[in-house]
This record gives structure tokens, C-alpha cells and sequence, in this order.
């Protein structure tokens, strides 16, 4: 047995590969069934979708009973949901998938624009947009006023809800040890994930409107109170948990040393739980950065640059997207509206996919050291 | 430095089960004590009341009095913090803290205090705690390595070096070995035996040779049946408790005619 040689122990007919179906079996079978369906299509007339769904309607039963008849019955009812299971997946990717391609391929005229990204809609009228479309002028206007409003407002947001969101998830984690009120808390954010926007959105108003009295609550800030009643319970959510699964042990290792509970919860738990946190807080804000409802009734509209949270209305992406399509610069001519909502479009879907991308960057960074031998 | 621990009647309890009930021991000062006991007896538990890190579950309180020196550390104005400065512990499994790199972790107990040291000061006791866990040989060239990378073995005396670096009077060591191999078992027995010149030690073990190896006196901890409380049984020296106990429990329990 020593001195068997290589082709001795691998014949090409080997028992455990017996009876089976080929590896191309799947795409033989998805190819036939294409081709029947096509040929259906052809009475009936022909169209995609149509195609597409009467060829899987063939693929899966065919799939099972080709496998069933030569693997055994275990190994069809495997088959079938292993192709239910891709199937659902491809399902679930297809709005995805659209979603960027449609974007894409609409936003990229608008984001090349020659000031697109520098200019605000200040001096862009109906007249310069007819222009565009009459005379093929270069479109004027950009999202700079957008962009710098969505990010400030978005950063109020942050730093209103992050403290506050951190400290409750602290308390319900360290502190509250399940008592009545650590409940009612758990209850109420929950019922927190569940407010429609436009109402954060009027409670942000209203607040500022005891505050500071009419007209004056219309503003950038107001839009920050707003988006952080709808920021605070994701960021409660996702810390929570990241403190739940730092390992008890580590606590107690701590207190054995004399440290406090406090500083251990601030030198040792926070630490542990940094990356989990960074990211929580960074998809927490991907969330409220695309918010429409609640900036439109509290930091209004705006045509120019304003960098003061603290005073008159300020132009946000979803917004401005909103504003373009239903009040086009010019009502005759929408075409360069259409092309700057979407490419402000685009630009939002980037902002988020790198906040995303941004997130798992930074739970990786902080991540605490598994090796170092 | 190293003081004597004395219990007096001392009950432990998770909320309203009586969990540990009327120990009275007294541990001399320098000495290596060993509580031994089937699973379940309250030895962890009691063991767990020495440094007031039992109340730290929700629910668990101690009557009675534990004497460090005479004092009562459950006497009404005492901080449990400071309490815990002078009786250090070692966790069952190693539990160095993953952020931090090993120097780190050996001075955690000054960084966490938010003490303040020179260079000079911290490197000495680094050198002097590695040392005294017999781990510095090993880790002197990668201080800045994260202490989670170490062997298991390893990670568990440098955990001995963290305890030991703030000089508490006292080493409470709850099945320190249960997670190593047999060398990494010899490593830290071995460093028991040193550092009992220093410190007084108490261990809990499921290992009989391990307390007949490591320790002078020996408790024998035992529990009636389910739901009753855990009972101090013998205490004595090891080498009467293992050659000629008094308790027919024990000698059941030691030469394994259990239950």
C-alpha cells in the first residue's frame, strides 16, 4: 500500500462520486429552461419579465426532479431550497441593483455639470434654465448649499444624540439592572424607533417654537432637534448592545484591581466596546441623513449658502432633491431641475455608502488586538 | 505588608438563598490556604465575599464579619474599593484586558486609578511585577504586544503580574489553573510557592494534589444536598487534612468515596 501511486488512488470513476449528477447539471438545466420559456414567449409574444419568470418556473421543479431521480430523494429536497434559497437572494438584490444603476446612469449628467458641486441655486432662474434647454447654455446652479447644510445638520444631530444615547445605553447596561425604570426606558425607545419622521419633525418645531418664539424656530437647529428625536433610539439600540456583549469578566477583573465602577465603565467598557459603538453611531447617522419630512417643516428651504445653524432656513440634500422635482427652477423647462435632483441623488447615495464603508473601517481600527505573538 | 483574614460567622446569600452558612476560619498571615470541595459547596462564593466582589452580583448580600487585620471589611463605612486595592483576585480563566498591550495590562491597575507615574517608576514595576510572575523572560521584548496574544498559560500569570503590581495584602486565586495545560499548571504553582513570602494566599481548586502541593492549610467545604447552604467542614493543615482528617466527610470527599 506504501508504493500506490497518485493515479492508483484517485481512478477517475471514484465510489464516492458515483451517482451523481454532473457539476454542469444546473447551468445544462437553466439553459433548457431558458430556451422552452423563449419559445413560449414566442406564441404569446414576447417580453423580460415574462421570460425571466416562466424559465425559473420550469428551472426549479426540473432542478428537483432531475436530482431526486439520480441522487436520492434527501438530496432533491436539497436541491430545491439551495435554488429557492439563491433565488430569493437575487430577489432581494434586484431593487439594490436597480436602485444604483438607475441613479447612477440619471445622476451622472447632473454631478458633471460645471458647478455642481461649488455653485448654491442663488443665481440659477427659470431664465438661466431655459436657456440650457433652448439655447444648450452650460446649466448653472450647483448643491453646495445642500451639501453644507445636510452635513451641519447632520453633525448637530450627532452631537446632540451621541452624548445622550451613549449615557442611556450606560445606565440601562451598568445601572439600571432590569429595574422599573431601565424598563419603561427599553419601552419608550422603542416606541422612539417607531415615530414617522414628520412627527420628530413637528416636535422639533414646536420645541424651538416655545424656545424662541415664531419664525425664529425655522432654522438649521431646529432641524437637528428633529433629526436627533429620530437618531437617539438607534444610537440607545445598537450601544446597548455593543456594552451587553463585553465580557462580564472583564468588568470584575477590573473592580478586583480598586478601580471604580465609573472609571471602570469609562477606562475598560467603553474602550472594549469602541468599535461597535463607532459603527452603531456611524449607521445611526446614515439613517437620519437622508431624512426629507422633518428638515422640510423646521429648517425650510433655501436657494443660497447658510452656514449658520442658528439662524434662517438652510437647504438640505433630500430637500433640495424634493424641491427640484415638485417646483421645478423653471416650470416650462424641467429638464435641468430633473438633472440636478438627480445627481444630487447620487451624491446622497455616496455620502451614505461611505459612512457605511467609513463604519466598518473604524470598527476595524478600533477593534481591539486578537494576535501579536 | 500581608495581613491575616478571620470570617466570623459569616453567611452569604443570593438574594433570599442562603448560599454559604456560619464560616468561621482564621488565615495566618504568609500563608497558602486551600478550599476544597465538590461543585457547588459555596468555596467560590465565600471566596468571592473576601474582596466584596460577591455584592457586585445583583442581589447577593454577606452578614457577618470578615476580619483583614481586625477590621471589618463589611463594617458599615467601609469603601469596597479600597477593600478590593488590598485583596487582589485572580480569575478561573485569564482575563487580561484586550485593549491594553501587556505593560498596559500590568499597570492597569495604576492607569485605571488614573495614577500618574514617570517613565522610570512605571518601567520598574513592570520589570519588578513580570518578574515576580515569572513571566518576564518570556514577554521582555514585546511589552507593546497586546496581552490577548499571549498563551493561555501566560495570560493568566500575566493577570498575577496585574494583581500584583498594586501590593494588596492579600491574593485570592479562584481555580487559577482550571483553563491551562499541566506545564503552564507547574509554572504558576511554582510561583505560588514564591510569592507566599510576600503575600497571603487563598486558591480554590478541584485539584487535591494541586492543594496538597501548593498549600499549608487546607479548608474542606461541603453542601448537604441541592438547595442547602454550603457548610465549612475541616479546616486544618494539608497535610492532616489529607492524611488524617477528623470529618469522615472529608476523608470521603479526599480518597474519593464521595456522595
Amino acid at each position: 500500500m506504501t508504493t500506490t501511486s497518485v493515479d492508483e488512488i484517485v481512478p477517475s470513476k471514484s465510489s464516492l462520486t458515483a451517482g451523481q449528477l454532473p457539476r454542469w447539471t444546473p447551468l445544462a438545466v437553466g439553459g433548457g429552461a431558458l430556451v422552452v420559456s423563449a419559445l413560449v414567449m414566442l406564441l404569446i409574444g414576447f417580453n423580460l419579465p415574462g421570460w425571466i419568470v416562466i424559465a425559473w418556473l420550469l428551472f426549479v421543479p426540473s432542478m428537483f426532479v432531475a436530482t431526486r431521480a439520480v441522487e436520492g430523494h434527501q438530496a432533491g429536497v436539497d436541491r430545491l431550497w439551495t435554488v429557492l434559497v439563491y433565488s430569493a437572494f437575487a430577489l432581494a438584490l434586484l431593487p439594490l441593483v436597480s436602485i444604483v444603476v438607475e441613479v447612477l446612469t440619471q445622476g451622472l449628467p447632473g454631478v458633471v455639470d460645471p458647478g455642481f458641486f461649488t455653485n448654491t441655486m442663488q443665481y440659477a432662474t427659470s431664465l438661466t434654465d431655459q436657456q440650457a434647454v433652448e439655447a444648450g447654455t452650460d446649466i448653472k446652479g450647483g448643491i453646495l448649499h445642500a451639501v453644507v447644510g445636510s452635513l451641519l445638520v447632520t453633525l448637530a444631530a450627532t452631537v446632540i444624540s451621541v452624548p445622550i444615547g451613549l449615557l442611556t445605553s450606560i445606565y440601562l447596561v451598568e445601572y439600571g439592572r432590569d429595574g422599573w425604570l431601565s424598563r419603561a426606558i427599553v419601552f419608550f425607545v422603542d416606541v422612539m424607533t417607531g415615530i414617522p419622521s414628520i412627527v420628530a419633525g413637528l416636535f422639533g418645531a414646536a420645541l424651538l417654537l416655545t424656545l424662541v418664539g415664531p419664525q425664529d424656530n425655522l432654522m438649521g437647529f431646529t432641524a437637528a432637534c428633529a433629526l436627533s428625536v429620530l437618531m437617539i433610539p438607534v444610537v440607545v439600540r445598537s450601544t446597548t448592545e455593543m456594552l451587553r456583549v463585553v465580557p462580564n469578566e472583564l468588568r470584575e477583573a477590573s473592580y478586583a484591581l480598586g478601580v471604580r465602577k465609573s472609571l471602570t465603565i469609562l477606562k475598560v467598557v467603553i474602550p472594549t466596546a469602541i468599535s461597535g459603538i463607532a459603527s452603531g453611531v456611524t449607521l445611526a447617522i446614515a439613517r437620519v441623513i437622508g431624512e426629507t419630512a422633518p428638515i422640510l417643516v423646521t429648517a425650510g428651504v433655501a436657494t443660497r449658502l447658510n452656514a449658520n445653524l442658528f439662524s434662517d432656513w438652510m437647504m438640505t440634500l433630500p430637500v433640495f432633491i424634493y424641491r427640484q422635482l415638485q417646483n421645478p427652477t423653471a416650470p416650462a423647462a424641467p429638464g435641468p431641475s430633473l438633472e440636478r435632483a438627480w445627481g444630487a441623488a447620487l451624491v446622497l447615495i455616496v455620502i451614505v455608502m461611505v459612512l457605511n464603508l467609513a463604519s466598518r473601517m473604524i470598527a476595524r481600527a478600533f477593534a481591539p488586538k486578537k494576535t501579536g505573538r | 505588608m500581608s495581613k491575616s483574614i478571620e470570617a466570623i460567622d459569616l453567611n452569604v446569600y443570593y438574594g433570599d438563598f442562603l448560599a454559604v452558612e456560619g464560616v468561621n476560619v482564621k488565615i495566618e498571615p504568609r500563608t497558602v490556604v486551600a478550599f476544597i470541595g465538590p461543585s457547588g459547596c459555596g468555596k467560590t462564593t465565600f471566596l468571592r465575599t473576601m474582596n466584596r466582589m460577591h455584592e457586585v452580583l445583583p442581589g447577593a448580600t454577606v452578614k457577618g464579619q470578615l476580619l483583614l487585620d481586625q477590621e471589618n471589611i463589611y463594617g458599615s463605612a467601609v469603601d469596597p474599593v479600597r477593600v478590593r486595592s488590598k485583596v487582589g483576585m485572580v480569575f478561573q480563566r485569564p482575563n487580561p484586558f484586550p485593549t491594553m498591550t501587556i505593560r498596559d495590562n500590568v499597570l492597569a491597575g495604576f492607569r485605571l486609578n488614573g495614577i500618574r507615574m514617570g517613565r522610570k517608576q512605571a518601567d520598574e514595576i513592570v520589570e519588578r511585577s513580570l518578574k515576580g510572575a515569572n513571566l518576564w523572560n518570556e514577554v521582555k521584548d514585546r511589552l507593546d504586544k497586546p496581552g490577548s496574544g499571549l498563551s493561555g498559560g501566560q495570560q493568566q500569570r500575566l493577570c498575577i503580574a496585574r494583581t500584583i503590581a498594586v501590593q494588596p495584602e492579600v491574593i485570592l486565586m479562584d481555580e487559577p489553573c482550571s483553563a491551562l495545560d499541566p506545564i503552564s499548571t507547574l509554572a504558576v504553582e511554582d510561583l505560588i510557592g514564591e510569592l507566599k513570602e510576600h503575600f497571603t494566599i487563598v486558591i480554590v481548586t478541584h485539584n487535591m494534589q494541586q492543594a496538597s502541593r501548593v498549600s499549608d492549610k487546607t479548608a474542606f467545604f461541603n453542601i448537604a444536598g441541592t438547595g442547602k447552604p454550603g457548610r465549612l467542614i475541616e479546616f486544618d493543615y494539608t497535610d492532616k487534612i489529607f492524611s488524617n482528617p477528623t470529618e469522615k466527610a472529608t476523608e470521603d470527599y479526599i480518597t474519593g468515596r464521595f456522595g
